[in-house]
This record gives C-alpha cells, sequence and structure tokens, in this order.
C-alpha cells in the first residue's frame, strides 16, 4: 500500500472545487465501503469507488484524475442509493470526470472518444444517428473490426438508418454547444 | 373509459435500434385509450455522453424538449427510455431547486425552461395512471409456455430522490403489470444488476461479462424470457448475446422482449405490428397465445379431472385410517 505525506501532498484546492462543483460533501464518507460492494464495475476499477473517495478526501488530485475507475463508472446510482451519509457518490464521480476533461487528464481515451462521437453527431443533427457516431468512432480510435459482426444482424432487421434525419431546429441544437464552449473559453 | 393524453418524447434509440419499442409500446397505448402526442422537433436529451462535460451543458440539452413540452401546454411528459427519463429529471430537480443553476441553464437556451413539466417512465404511467385493472380488462390472449424475468436496468427507480418511482432496491412494476396481463412472472434477484450500459463499443468483453451475468441468473431463476424496458439493456443483451458466448464460453439463447411487447401479445395483437421481428432471439417458440376462454376452460377441466382424484384419495386415506 502506497503511503502518502498529507501534510506535504493533500491538495485543498482541488477539494474546495469537487465541493462546491458537486454541492456534496466528502468529508462525510465515513469508508463503511457499502457503494464498492454494489458496485457492479469494482472488478474493472482501478481504486474501488470508496477508495476515490478516501483519496478526495485526502486530496489526491493527480492519482484521481488519471484514475481508471472514474471513466468506468456508468452512473447506474447504486452507490448513492446505498450511502448510509447519503453522500450523492455517483454524482461526485460525474464532477470528476468533468474536471479530467477540462484539465485533459483523461485515462480512458476510447471511453472519451465514444462520448465524443455521440455529441458530435447531436451537434450536427440534434439527433442522434447511430450508424455516424459508430462509425466517428471507428475512425478516430483505427478499431475497424469492432462489433463489425453486428452490422448485418441490425441491417437485416430494418434498425438502423444508413443516412442522417437531421431536424429542423438543429442549429439551435448546435447553439447550446457553442453557447457552452464560449462560456467555458470566457471563464478559463 | 375517459381518454389519456400525454406529451410522448420516444428518444433517439426509438427511432433506430429499439424501433420495437416504440412500436409495440404505441400499440398497446391506444388498445388502452391514451393518446401520445410528440413535441414538434423534439432533440436528444444529451444522454450520459452530455454529463460528463458539464452539468449545465447537460441539463440544457435535457431542457430544450421540457420548453418545447411546456409550450404544448402539457405538465407530464412519458418517455419509455430510462435514460431520457434521467437526463429530463436531473434537469427538473436541479433547475427547480437552485435559481442559479435555473438561470445559467436558461442562459444557454434560446427559450427558458419554466420548470413546469413532469417526466415519468412509460411503465410508471401504466402502473399507476393506467392501473392494472385497465391492464388486466383488456387482455384477450394468455401465453401458457412463457415465463419472464422481468429486468429493469439501473436507473428506473433510482436514485429514490430523483425517480420518486417504485423501490430502488425491490422495484415491482414491471412485474405486476406483467402479472395483470396474465404472464408468468419468475421471481429474479438480478433485475436491477447494470447490463454494462453505454460501454458496448468502447468496453465490449466488460459489457458482455456484465451481460452475462443476467442472462445467467435470469435463467437460474427458471426463466425462459427477459423483459426489459430500457433500449441499451435490449441491445446488450440480446443483439449481443452471441457475443457474451463467445466471450464468456456459454450457450445462451433467451429472448429479450420489451415488457410493451409482451403485454401487446396478451392483448392479442399481430408480432408484426409489435416488432416481434425485430428482435434477434426469436421469441416464438415461447409465445405460443391461446383465447383467454380457451386457456380458462383448459384450468377448468384440469381441475374437474383432479376432483375425482381428490375424492377418491381422500377416501382411500379414511380408509387407511380406519
Amino acid at each position: 500500500m502506497d503511503t502518502i505525506n498529507l501534510t506535504e501532498k493533500t491538495d485543498w484546492a482541488f477539494i474546495e472545487e469537487v465541493k462546491k462543483e458537486s454541492g456534496q460533501n466528502p468529508a462525510l464518507c465515513y469508508q463503511c465501503g457499502n457503494c464498492t460492494a454494489g458496485c457492479p464495475y469494482t472488478q474493472y476499477f482501478d481504486y474501488p469507488v470508496s477508495m476515490v473517495m478516501r483519496l478526495l478526501q485526502a486530496g489526491q488530485k493527480e492519482t484521481i484524475l488519471t484514475s481508471k475507475a472514474i471513466w468506468l463508472c456508468a452512473t447506474c446510482e447504486t452507490c448513492t442509493t446505498r450511502c448510509p451519509c447519503e453522500v450523492d457518490v455517483a454524482h461526485i464521480m460525474d464532477t470528476l470526470r468533468i474536471i479530467a476533461r477540462r484539465e485533459g487528464k483523461v485515462s480512458e481515451k476510447d471511453v472519451q472518444l465514444f462520448y465524443d462521437s455521440f455529441l458530435d453527431s447531436m451537434k450536427k443533427h440534434g439527433r442522434i444517428f447511430e450508424m455516424g457516431i459508430l462509425m466517428g468512432y471507428k475512425f478516430k480510435s483505427g478499431q475497424f473490426m469492432g462489433d463489425a459482426e453486428l452490422g448485418p444482424k441490425v441491417m437485416s432487421k430494418g434498425k438502423i438508418s444508413l443516412f442522417p434525419k437531421t431536424i429542423k431546429g438543429a442549429d439551435k441544437v448546435a447553439q447550446i454547444f457553442n453557447r457552452f464552449q464560449e462560456k467555458a473559453k470566457k471563464h478559463g | 373509459m375517459a381518454e389519456k393524453e400525454y406529451a410522448y418524447f420516444s428518444g433517439c434509440s426509438l427511432e433506430g435500434t429499439a424501433k420495437e419499442y416504440d412500436e409495440s409500446l404505441r400499440a398497446i397505448m391506444k388498445a388502452l385509450g391514451v393518446n401520445l402526442v410528440e413535441p414538434d422537433d423534439w432533440s436528444c436529451c444529451g444522454s450520459t455522453p452530455a454529463h460528463t462535460v458539464d452539468h449545465v451543458f447537460a441539463a440544457a440539452l435535457a431542457a430544450r424538449n421540457l420548453t418545447l413540452v411546456e409550450k404544448m401546454n402539457k405538465d407530464v411528459l412519458t418517455t419509455p427510455c430510462p435514460s431520457c427519463l434521467m437526463a429530463f429529471k436531473k434537469a427538473q430537480f436541479n433547475m427547480s431547486r437552485d435559481e442559479a443553476f435555473k438561470d445559467e441553464v436558461n442562459g444557454l437556451l434560446d427559450e427558458a425552461y419554466n420548470c413546469g413539466v413532469e417526466s415519468k417512465s412509460s411503465l410508471q404511467v401504466i402502473y399507476e395512471d393506467i392501473g392494472l385493472d385497465a391492464i388486466a380488462a383488456r387482455v384477450t390472449h394468455i401465453m401458457p409456455d412463457l415465463k419472464v424475468a422481468p429486468y429493469y436496468g439501473c436507473i428506473l427507480s433510482r436514485p429514490p430522490e430523483i425517480a420518486q418511482f417504485d423501490d430502488p432496491e425491490n422495484p415491482v412494476s414491471m412485474d405486476k403489470v406483467l402479472s395483470a396481463a396474465g404472464i408468468q412472472v419468475q421471481d429474479f434477484a438480478f433485475k436491477m444488476e447494470c447490463c454494462g450500459a453505454a460501454f458496448g463499443v468502447p468496453k465490449r468483453e466488460m459489457v458482455n461479462r456484465l451481460s452475462g451475468k443476467v442472462l445467467e441468473m435470469a435463467i437460474d431463476a427458471g426463466a425462459n424470457c427477459i423483459a426489459v424496458a430500457c433500449p441499451l439493456c435490449q441491445q446488450n443483451l440480446d443483439l449481443r448475446q452471441e457475443q457474451v458466448n463467445k466471450t464468456t464460453g456459454s450457450n445462451y439463447n433467451i429472448p429479450v422482449i420489451y415488457f410493451t411487447q409482451l403485454i401487446g401479445l396478451a392483448y392479442g395483437l399481430s408480432p408484426k405490428e409489435l416488432g416481434m421481428d425485430k428482435v434477434i432471439v426469436s421469441a416464438d417458440s415461447i409465445t405460443r397465445r391461446i383465447t383467454r376462454e380457451e386457456y380458462e376452460k383448459i384450468k377448468a377441466d384440469e381441475a374437474a379431472a383432479k376432483k375425482p382424484q381428490k375424492a377418491k384419495k381422500d377416501a382411500a386415506a379414511e380408509e387407511t385410517n380406519n
């Protein structure tokens, strides 16, 4: 187990940042481990969710933001539902993803790439064009063969469209993206 | 029955890989006398990807649609998709409790949202607003071979503070709705265990393993079919079932059907109209239907056949006792 010198290595500003952005108080966590016990993804996490909470209490910014755990969390809300201290743990994980993105520290590039392909499609068409997301992801990730066998299955069932359907108000949706990006730039 | 009407948000998946969910929901709502009206030119709710970017941004993408519903003068929106539902409910929850947050969200929108729309899952509308008696009254057919494991997925009743529906650990609404439709349901311990959610593309193996556990537990529970209420769960369990078999060295072949399709079958609607041909693992062999009258006659005959046997047994028992 790693030893951390808390006097030297606690990033108090980071703790405050997470508190402010999530509206949650990580200090309430008393490490019962209930969240980890119920987490369906814990076997894939590098740090179980209760350990992420402990690292947060200790202000271990770098370890948390570069962890795989925050990107493999699916927001299934089991941890939030079961926390005896009523900490919205899933919302903290979400906030940590947002900060990791902002600071360019995303460890799971494929997950981010998939989310970005989804948002690109949304910005362009106003709705999701499933085929477009998949192709966008394949091109950017270089994983051309992933899920290739699913194509014929959905095609034969007439479930997936080859052409995007763009809504009339797609520009209005794109405006939400643009306004957000401008605002984010202004606030650094 | 007075006709009910709801603003209806199908969501993007129901225009693509989950077409049959939309078709079957519309079909049973029609049968139940419920009108569904789509907001004009609705857009994607933002789903999981948006809330990894920013909370205000995610709420704005969802709230654009809630504004459209306000403009229809409707105060209840129903959506079959749990992910859309959660996006709407979280936007509503946070905007109606935090004025500064609301202002920030509205700052990103062309038309402000005034927090006047309550969102309900279509399961909730069917269970609470339509009710079990009305669901049962419309049943015309019984599927005697069917044993269903109702699978809710993660977020239909979670987190409880936001979902405000059913039980967060052991939901029963789908169990009761299917039972009311004359369908046999099995007790299923994994009814809320995560299937792997939106990670199918970037983390296929992880999703296959999580979905595999759900399939295994359903079969262990004695089910020959899984009922779902979420397009993503359906995709992970059905479309990816062959992948699950390869990844986990299994041989699952269990149909994964939307609960709305099963109700539609019990209502005597045609399999085609319910999109039964659109699922990958066919349910044909387990969805044999007989009319309610035939079923009741068979049951009555069985009971009658048992009676004389029972009388004989009782008499024999009496003799032995004497």
